[in-house]
């Protein structure tokens, strides 16, 4: 396991550039998505999907989690995975017992 | 350096503390992904509530906030180049890049201040509203998130110039790093679903 980690070589300083140009590729077109006429209907899912996408990128490129070992990965990912669902649960029980 | 780190371990019995201290990072990020989802569900349930006081639509200066988003993403860039500076023990530039990384999140606070500023004046403030409220909330702890992290890189500048790291205390920079990315995706999630979806 450690080892699988071992032979995936660390991004370069280059690399690390690269990465930075997707991201504000990505963070340009989150804010020409917002302002483009016509796209009421899939504005949220898009924009919730480049945010997601910038989440990861920097999580495992830049906080190097891919090169990680599987317990540093399960360890942010049992927050990852619980905040949402836990919160998930509570807005839809305020939205059914409140409203909106 | 995790699998050195496994092996590194199971030397004479005790633990390598350079992995004891990443994994003690990567469970307090795991928590404050739940303080911060906290914050978000809150802002979720009272974006609505916007009372007699202004709505995000008519207050929301997006250009401004995606500049300021911009730098703050442009810092986790020159954190990672000091990071990889550090595990190469180019301390020199390790710590010109550790003061660019806190000169850019001191702009994005500036920033901050200046969009509250901005917003007191509009009539938003703490009290306006239940939205108001649950906005300066999330976004002021934010704040004191990226603050506190200003104060590290510093800190770790500070004690990289004074000549008190060494080539094997490259872990200081990548916890801080860790740190600082964090902040830096939660304000990823922050502004998409705080700002781009509410207006």
């Amino acid at each position: 396991m450690a080892e699988a980690t071992h032979h995936r070589p660390h991004p370069t300083p280059k690399d690390y550039w690269k990465i930075a140009v997707v991201l504000a590729v990505i963070t340009a077109a989150e804010i020409w998505a917002t302002y483009l006429p016509g796209l009421d209907a899939v504005v949220a899912p898009l924009l919730l999907t480049m945010g997601a996408a910038k989440f990861f990128i920097v999580v495992g490129w830049y906080m190097h989690l891919r090169y990680e070992e599987r317990l540093m990965k399960n360890l942010f990912l049992i927050g990852l995975v619980a905040a949402p669902v836990l919160f998930g649960a509570v807005l839809f029980t305020f939205g059914v017992l409140i409203g909106d | 350096m995790s699998a050195d780190a496994a092996v590194a371990e199971h030397h004479d019995g005790h633990p390598d503390p350079v992995r004891t201290r990443k994994v003690a990072m990567w469970v307090f990020l795991g928590s404050e992904c739940l303080f911060f989802g906290t914050l978000i569900s809150t802002f979720l349930l009272f974006r609505t509530r916007t009372g007699d006081g202004p709505t995000a639509a008519e207050i929301f200066d997006i250009p401004f906030t995606s500049a300021s988003s911009f730098i703050l993403l442009m810092s986790s860039l020159t954190m990672v180049l000091a990071h990889h500076s550090a595990e190469r023990s180019d301390w020199r530039r390790s710590r010109i890049w550790l003061v660019a990384t806190a000169l850019l999140g001191t702009v994005f606070i500036a920033g901050q201040v200046f969009e509250f500023t901005e917003f007191v004046h509009n009539g938003l403030t703490v009290t306006t509203s239940p939205f108001g409220t649950a906005f300066f909330v999330l976004t002021s702890f934010h704040g004191a998130h990226v603050a506190i992290g200003v104060i590290m890189l510093l800190g770790t500048a500070g004690i990289s110039y004074a000549g008190r790291m060494r080539p094997n205390e490259g872990m200081n920079v990548e916890a801080v790093g860790l740190y600082w990315h964090f902040v830096d995706i939660v304000w990823i999630v922050i502004f998409t679903v705080v700002y781009l979806l509410q207006v």
